[in-house]
């Protein structure tokens, strides 16, 4: 068994940045394992423009997003393994993977960053009534045919769910020849980005249908048609049909984060987030086991996902040169009126470099308007700041002072909330 | 004076912009929070442009397609002359990340470059 | 060519009696219409092992469940296929109920199911802590099991291949008529000539039935509804749960399947479209409130797919099986619904047994009894895999994350005889596509492996057969 200090598991956009932040810390003996051909994850699919603003200051597609991190990952000379996929981790952190050119191999490393990114929700999850014919997809695997492949899964489309791969798919499709009818979403809101409904849907006259679901598939060998209707108070309107010639369905209807080698090593996982509880260090309730990016929780821009894995790096880096566990008090983040979770779940003030800062994400329950995002210790509020508009699709960030939290020696807990402005 | 709503474009925020038109010149533009969306706002009300992405076929590559797009924006009614004329496009591997693929794409002045490298295929088809 | 006999229908019941068959010297065919065996009823259903309780005293559904779910472990042993006896439960929830329990009980006795017991809601409890408080009583079936519809299926039809049974797919029968002493099966690529026909044809059988007899049959497809959930919440409950039939209606069932999945219905509608297998929105959102009334806290957002299935109801509910007294020749197996499954290796050998009888045919020498499935790299220990993928390192290769399906068993999977030609075929053959994920990431990468391995260009593979192609074109073909 060859021996690491860190891996990685996953060389998309969180492991990459995670990778590079770690050797930049000082981590020699690291490793990234990666389950496709190519390091740079879903981002290779990814080939619209749009990324990296926050990063670089300027507009890349995706596979020039990840190029940047790739091409440090090879000047830095970090070992990765391609086609590699991680079978188990286990508790004590053992990994077993396997690939065509190492066979099956176990490691133990002295820490491990969880890097696997999320998956699509199928249909099942939806529950869509119908038959069960060809030419229903998700959009990231249309995605994949289309961009990767290229080849097109369909010609004329209907789109369940406004996700912003579906969006994004809106777009790629008729570029490449097909035609999309109408983007239907269950919801009163989209769960994509406002600027992909402007240049992905308005641009080509494609509808966006809101408060609208599929309730029915029609055609037994290839789908041959859809039937939308209105949704209210979660349960479709009877009498507010309509049907659509199609033979595509595509569905971009959430993402779920991938733990299936987290929970087998027995890594708590949030059932809100459906990614590992952590603390501020990004660690999960197995020490030494960090995670971050979409793994974590469903980031709305890969920007934000690249800074967090960074920070996981440099955490495991620390944790990997001091060999020692931060003891003393955790406080847990509450979520109420309207935050539907946080990252981190919860604090350790001994683990928090004074001079520095923590960053908080999460994500809002609905669309409000005039709020304040309000950091609590204990009962005393200690962050505040106006927003104008919160709205599901995009998550929120808050920076605190960790002086803040360490001049509340006394509290028990952090609470974050919305209040009216 | 007619007053214009829009979605900024420029970033993820998406600013929602109210622009103030006369005479189809804009007078203001108010909503933005940077002065891209200001500058995002009259060209929209005036020759709106996007960038575009597709892909074309790589021949003897480790890849079957590479990703590619308008090395700076394009008028938006050229858009499909823009995919026309990348049609029957078959690059060669390699390809690197940047190559120009198509040099002034459909008139515009605008190359399409490749965003990805493609290596060479190991088989050597 | 003139076969011995032809077998219409690729089903459980069709391969079991073909496997059966293929212990005789006989030439013999099997007509499948779909591009697979495995592709009707079989393919979506409780894929249970019944104990033998249900069926009255004295029926072919009686005595044939018994004999059937006492040879399953043997036969999933001998031909290697996924079988649990895991037993199961019929809850009671009222008091008033009990002599229906009883009698149950007592039926399960005379039908010759051992082991059975009733149990009080407490001792069901301990079992299952899921089982709802109003559960008063339980009948305990330590023989009930579980299968792969799927793998036994497939494991019968790749054993009769082996002894010589030849499978045409794609191949719809449409006539049948007597000519020179033969039986003219009529299909949609041409006649073909057999001594003898079994029909097994599913909720069909009985218009093939009708046309060779003056004695008419009448099947009503029944459809099931169900859904799946996510090998999370396969160990929900750790048996399978009936209802005891009652006012609420015929009930649903929750169980764990033998690959640790959870799958709950079925929902029981009477159709017209012999092609119905559409779910809807009535029959699943009945199949998970009906299921609440014997389980708590079913984990409902793990669904990973729903389907539906039809059952090929006759209306004596009796399976009809054995030669047709106006049509020489001619035997039918048909009104094969539950307890089919469980009765299918018996229904095979009783069949097998008249068709050789009635062609005097001999037991060969050389039959072959066992059949080696697909291996699963994930059942061996860590030495066995390393030496496989060492072997092959195809078998190194993950092409279906959830399910962790290596490109070595695919490939297996699509060379066998007969062999994986579609996406779905694959799927049943290896599950690859059939996890949480439901084919999203691995798709593609399947579709490329049955382009390779059948030399067929990716716009004509297909999810199914038929017109269920994939693939529509290539990026700007039509722009």
């Amino acid at each position: 068994m060859q021996n690491y200090d860190l891996v990685i598991i996953g060389g998309g956009p969180a492991g990459l940045a995670a990778a590079v932040a770690a050797r930049n810390a000082g981590i020699e003996n690291l490793l990234i394992l990666e389950r496709d051909r190519e390091l740079g994850g879903i981002l290779n699919q990814c080939i619209h423009n749009g990324f990296g603003l926050h990063t670089f200051r300027e507009e890349l597609t995706g596979p020039e997003y990840a190029g940047r991190f790739i091409e440090q990952v090879q000047t830095l000379g970090i070992p990765y393994k391609l086609n590699t996929m991680v079978l188990d981790l286990a508790a004590d952190k053992t990994i077993t993977a396997m690939s065509r050119e190492d066979g099956l191999f176990r490691l133990q490393p002295k820490a491990v960053i969880l890097a696997m990114g999320c998956r699509e929700r199928p249909r099942g999850a939806l529950n869509i009534p119908g038959y069960r014919p060809a030419g229903i997809y998700t959009a990231g695997t249309a995605q994949r045919l289309v961009n990767m492949e290229g080849f097109l899964p369909g010609r004329k489309v209907v789109i369940l769910g406004s996700g912003d791969i579906g969006l994004i798919m809106a777009r790629r499709m008729t570029l490449e020849g097909a035609q999309v009818q109408v983007v239907a979403e269950l919801m009163p809101y989209s769960g994509g980005l406002k600027r992909n409904i402007v240049q992905c849907l308005d641009d080509f006259g494609i509808p966006l249908k809101l408060s609208h679901t599929v309730v029915d598939i029609q055609g037994r060998e290839r789908v041959e048609g859809i039937t939308l209707a209105r949704v209210e108070n979660g349960k479709p309107v009877p009498g507010t049909e309509e049907h659509y010639d199609c033979d595509t369905l595509l569905l971009s209807c959430g993402l779920i984060p991938e733990n299936e080698l987290s929970r087998a090593a027995g890594v708590a996982i949030s059932p809100v987030t459906n990614g590992p509880t952590v603390n501020e260090s990004l660690e999960t309730s197995i020490p030494g086991v960090f995670a971050a990016g979409n793994v974590l929780h469903v980031h709305d821009l890969v920007d934000y996902v690249s800074e967090e894995a960074a920070a996981a790096g440099r955490h495991a880096a620390a944790l990997i040169r001091t060999g020692q566990q931060v003891s003393g008090r955790t406080l847990p983040i509450r979520c109420r009126d309207g935050v539907r979770y946080t990252v981190p779940t919860s604090i350790r003030p001994e683990a928090l470099d004074p001079d520095g800062t923590v960053t908080l994400r999460f994500r809002v329950d609905g669309v409000y308007r005039d709020k304040r995002i309000v950091v609590l210790a204990g009962s005393q509020p200690i962050f505040s700041r106006k927003r104008p508009v919160l709205a599901p699709g995009e998550m929120e960030t808050v920076q605190l002072k960790s002086r803040l939290i360490l001049d509340c020696p006394d509290v028990g807990e952090l609470t974050v909330k919305l209040e009216d402005a | 004076m007619k007053q214009v709503h829009l979605i900024c474009i420029g970033c993820p925020l998406g600013c929602p912009l109210t622009a103030e038109l006369e005479d189809r010149e804009v007078r203001s533009v108010t909503g933005n929070t940077c002065k891209n969306g200001e500058k995002y706002a009259r060209k929209e009300l005036t020759h709106p442009t996007r960038i575009v992405t597709s892909t074309v076929r790589v021949s003897g590559g480790e890849l079957a397609m590479v990703s590619v797009k308008t090395a700076s924006d394009i008028p938006k009614d050229q858009i499909f002359d823009c995919i026309h004329a990348l049609k029957d496009v078959e690059v060669p591997a390699p390809i690197s990340m940047g190559q120009v693929i198509l040099p002034n794409v459909a008139g515009t002045g605008v190359d399409i470059v490749a965003t990805k490298a493609v290596r060479r295929s190991r088989a050597g088809s | 060519m003139i076969y011995d006999t032809i077998i219409i229908g690729g089903g459980v019941s069709g391969t079991a009696v073909a496997r059966e068959l293929s212990r005789y010297t006989g030439k013999l065919c099997v007509v499948e219409r779909c591009e697979d065996v495995c592709c009707g009823t079989s393919k979506a259903n409780s894929a249970i092992v019944h104990a033998g309780f249900d069926a009255k005293p004295g029926s072919l559904m009686a005595k044939l469940n018994v004999a059937g779910s006492k040879t399953m472990a043997a036969l999933s042993r001998e031909l290697d296929f996924p079988y649990r006896q895991i037993g199961s439960l019929v809850l009671c929830w009222d008091e008033a109920q009990r002599p229906q329990l009883e009698h149950l009980y007592r039926q399960g006795l005379e039908n010759g199911v051992e082991g059975l017991e009733i149990l009080s809601g407490d001792q069901v409890r301990a079992m299952e802590p899921h089982v709802t408080q109003n559960c008063v009583a339980a009948l305990w079936a330590p023989s009930a099991g579980i299968v792969c519809p799927f793998g036994m299926t497939f494991a019968l039809a790749e054993n009769a291949a082996r002894n010589g049974a030849e499978f045409r797919f794609d191949t719809t029968v449409t006539g049948l008529a007597r000519a020179d002493g033969l039986w003219q099966v009529q299909t949609d690529r041409g006649i073909l000539q057999a001594r003898t026909v079994v029909n097994a044809a599913g909720v069909y059988a009985a218009r093939l039935h009708n046309l060779v007899s003056s004695h008419p049959l009448h099947i009503t497809p029944r459809k099931g509804e169900y859904c799946l959930l996510d090998k999370q919440a396969g160990s929900h409950v750790s048996h399978t749960i009936f209802q005891l039939p009652g006012k609420l209606g015929k009930g649903v069932l929750v169980t764990p399947t033998v690959h640790g999945n959870l799958l709950l219905g079925p929902t029981a509608t009477d159709i017209e479209d012999f092609e119905g297998v559409n779910t809807t929105a009535q029959g699943l959102e009945a199949v998970l409130r009906t299921a609440a009334l014997s389980v708590d806290n079913l984990p409902t957002r793990q669904i990973i797919t729903s389907f539906a299935g039809l059952r090929a109801h006759e209306d004596g509910h009796e399976f009809v099986l054995g030669e047709v007294s106006d049509a020489p020749g001619f035997f039918d197996c048909a009104g094969i619904e539950s307890p089919g499954l469980s009765s299918a290796p018996a229904i095979g050998i009783l069949l097998a047994e008249q068709v050789a009888a009635k062609l005097g045919l001999s037991r060969r020498a050389d039959f072959v009894p066992t059949r080696k499935g697909i291996v699963n790299p994930a059942a061996l220990s860590f030495k066995a895999r390393q030496a496989l993928v060492r072997d092959n390192p195809a078998y190194g290769q993950i092409i279906c994350r959830c399910e962790s399906v290596t490109e070595g068993e695919i490939l297996d999977a699509i060379r066998r005889t007969p062999g994986a030609r579609s996406l779905d075929g694959v799927k049943r053959r290896t599950r690859a596509g059939m996890g949480r994920c439901q084919g999203g990431f691995c798709a593609p990468r399947v579709l490329e492996l049955l382009s390779r391995e059948l030399g067929v260009p990716m716009d004509q593979l297909t999810k199914a057969g038929g017109g269920s192609r994939l693939i529509a074109g290539t990026n700007k073909d039509s722009v």
